[in-house]
């Protein structure tokens, strides 16, 4: 008898504790960002959000009773160590999926790694060759390029502007979007009758832009990361070029506007709704969302939220999502991921299926121009 | 048309030449005291950029102020940077010292990544933007600025080196620093005066040409390397045969973007650099046992 209740009571601990430890055991997600390095742009926002996302939805209790636990890992922008670290992360850590990395490069290092051990991973980097063929396990949350080029090529013709001059810095942000710009050029009816480089370092392009004024374009398209776009822009007003220049989403931030300075007025270029959330009507689906972001990363790091850091957001989000669903494994979570619809982000409106891991349509992105430092949508 | 364009490149690489000119003429005068290649030679030009920079924001100086203040601090950091680096070694073979100057700059670049973060700053440009043409051609007042303080300091670089004690002093350790010792003259001193010269002029170069290309934590790396190109042009002589290096080097720059191709830009940089010390090694304008300063 004595034995029997001990047994009980036994059973009755056991079962407490272990629903208890069960309850408390957070559920941990991996992260891969490129903090330092030559794409630390984009790491740091990144890791930034993610990490304010996660400390805010434990502050709220956690998902269903458990608490997010993240496992950041600094890439340098390096993909090699990207791999290992993906590998840590999946083998040491027991994560239930990762978000990044931040570069495209490093995310195809990483890709057959997460379909090898079938982790979830969701990127943060734009190339289209990411999602394009689908990967089973892989997912993105950054505008594809080809969206971007589009919504200038969409303007171009609206405006009946047939010949661009191209700028594309000689890197891999730069590389994939002069290829778009070749590829879809002819779709639209536009010629390109001059493709130009520079480096990422370069402090001078009059050079290159002398040579495009020699070629009469009715418009310029500049393609890079800063600070080479704010260069070409004044070296542009220097040279007295009065053609429209037109910018990537690289430099859809303030801090082109404050690098440019007098240069950066009458730039056009594809942006992320974040950037211009405050002056979005209000019947704006996405609204929410980015207002809601905007403001806590203001609050958090006294800076202003980008869309880079806007990627890691909606990847925790949509992370978030799958688990709320009752996803808890790596292959739950994958499923319901996949099942994602119309989630309001900040890069968009994401509706994944099993064709389509990017998710996003072309409304991710809105023209906007730069007038008294400031952004003003396009109609 | 094609005239305007080759007026245009030539206009633009005599800029970017100057300054390369004033980073060389920095890498000679370390070169000819102390027989060293100085590689921490760039930071001091982002220092330059950087601490003017700061003097705007933090300190709310205007910019007349902000300049001297800038300098002043990175000759200091040059200074500091010979006494606790340079001087303390027990052996001063050049391999040990150029790589002092290596892990130096290392050092220098990092702490600037600590204090002013990865973006990248503009300081407001001294007189204005507004384009001044010239024949077919457009230039920012910036440029004017560029090459005016280009040429006075050669200029007082010239008078120092003929006309003073010190200077005089210099050029007699850039012949035989033994010799120089034993006439009386304090070497040690002359290789700290070296430091806070081409600190100061390293710094200079990156205060005038930030408002034009921006600065960063780590734009000491490239304008350095290109310094040095226009130095071993030159010959490491730190006269006018440096200038003339770095001039050469932009304008080749410049024509090479515009007239082949601009991805070949920095390539021809260091080709230019390379067929020099294969070829004449001596530089392009000096005889073989040439004088250095």
């Amino acid at each position: 008898m004595k034995v029997k209740v001990l047994s009980y009571v036994a059973a009755i601990i056991t079962i407490l504790f272990s629903t208890s430890v069960f309850a408390a055991a957070p559920i941990k997600i991996g992260a891969l960002f490129a903090v330092t390095g030559p794409a630390a742009f984009l790491g740091e926002p990144e890791r930034n959000s993610a990490k304010m996302v996660i400390d805010e939805i434990n502050k709220a209790g956690g998902v269903k009773g458990r608490k997010l636990e993240l496992v950041a890992y600094d890439t340098t922008g390096d993909a090699t160590k990207a791999v290992q670290l993906a590998t840590k992360l999946i083998k040491d850590d027991k994560v239930v999926a990762i978000i990044g990395p931040s570069t495209t490069g490093e995310t195809m290092a990483v890709i057959p790694v997460a379909e090898k051990e079938q982790i979830p991973l969701i990127s943060c980097s734009a190339g289209s060759k990411i999602t394009d063929p689908v990967k089973k396990w892989v997912f993105k949350t950054a505008q594809n390029d080809a969206l971007a080029v589009g919504k200038i090529y969409e303007y171009l013709q609206k405006t009946k502007q047939t010949t661009v001059s191209i700028l594309t810095v000689s890197d891999g942000f730069g590389a994939s979007g002069r290829e778009q710009l070749k590829s879809q050029a002819a779709r639209y009816g536009i010629t390109i009758v001059s493709d130009d480089t520079y480096g990422p370092k370069d402090t001078d392009m009059t050079a290159q832009l002398t040579k495009i004024r020699g070629s009469h374009s009715q418009a310029i398209i500049c393609w890079g990361t800063n600070p080479g776009p704010a260069v070409v822009a004044k070296n542009a007003r220097q040279l007295g070029i009065k053609t429209p220049l037109f910018m990537s989403h690289g430099v859809s931030s303030k801090k082109f506007i404050e690098l440019a300075g007098e240069a950066a007025e009458g730039v056009r270029l594809p942006s992320g709704k974040v950037l211009v959330c405050d002056v979005l009507p209000n019947s704006e689906s996405q609204k929410k969302s980015l207002m809601l972001f905007v403001k806590d990363y203001q609050k958090h790091y006294k800076s202003e939220g980008d869309h880079f850091g806007g990627h890691a957001w909606d990847a925790v989000m949509l992370l978030k999502n799958a688990i709320e669903h009752g996803a808890d494994t790596p292959a739950a979570i994958r499923d319901q991921l996949e099942k994602t619809k119309n989630f309001c982000g900040i890069g968009g409106t994401f509706t994944y299926s099993p064709q389509d891991h990017a998710g996003l349509g072309k409304d991710a992105f809105v023209l906007v121009e730069i007038k008294n430092k400031d952004w003003v949508i396009v109609k | 048309m094609q005239f305007d364009q080759i007026l245009q490149y030539t206009l633009s690489g005599l800029s970017t030449g100057a300054i390369y000119a004033l980073i060389g003429i920095g890498f000679s005068i370390i070169y000819n005291a102390t027989g060293i290649i100085n590689f921490a030679q760039g930071e001091f030009v982002m220092l330059g950029g950087l601490l003017t920079l700061s003097c705007l924001d933090l300190l709310k100086l205007p910019l007349w102020a902000a300049i001297p203040c800038a300098v002043a601090v990175s000759t200091v950091v040059g200074i500091l940077f010979e006494r606790l680096a340079i001087r303390p070694l027990r052996h001063p073979t050049p391999i040990n010292l150029v790589i002092i100057t290596i892990g130096g700059s290392i050092l220098i670049r990092g702490l600037a990544m600590l204090v002013w973060g990865k973006d990248t700053h503009t300081i407001p440009a001294f007189s204005g933007d507004a384009p001044i043409a010239i024949g077919g051609a457009t230039i920012l007042p910036q440029h004017i600025w560029i090459l005016a303080i280009t040429l006075i300091i050669i200029m007082v670089n010239k008078v120092y080196f003929y006309h003073t004690i010190s200077g005089k002093a210099m050029r007699a350790c850039s012949y035989n620093r033994r010799a120089a010792g034993l006439v009386g003259i304090d070497v040690k001193r002359m290789v700290l005066f070296s430091f806070i010269i081409s600190s100061a002029m390293g710094s200079i170069a990156g205060i005038i040409v930030a408002p034009l290309t921006m600065t960063a934590y780590d734009v000491g790396v490239m304008l350095g390397l290109k310094g040095f190109c226009a130095a071993i042009i030159g010959g490491m002589s730190s006269g006018i045969s440096t200038v003339i290096g770095g001039l050469i080097l932009g304008v080749l720059e410049s024509l090479g973007a515009g007239l082949i191709s601009s991805g070949y830009k920095d390539a021809i940089a260091f080709i230019i650099l390379l067929l020099i010390l294969f070829i004449r090694p001596q530089g392009l304008f000096g005889k073989a046992d040439s004088e250095r300063v």
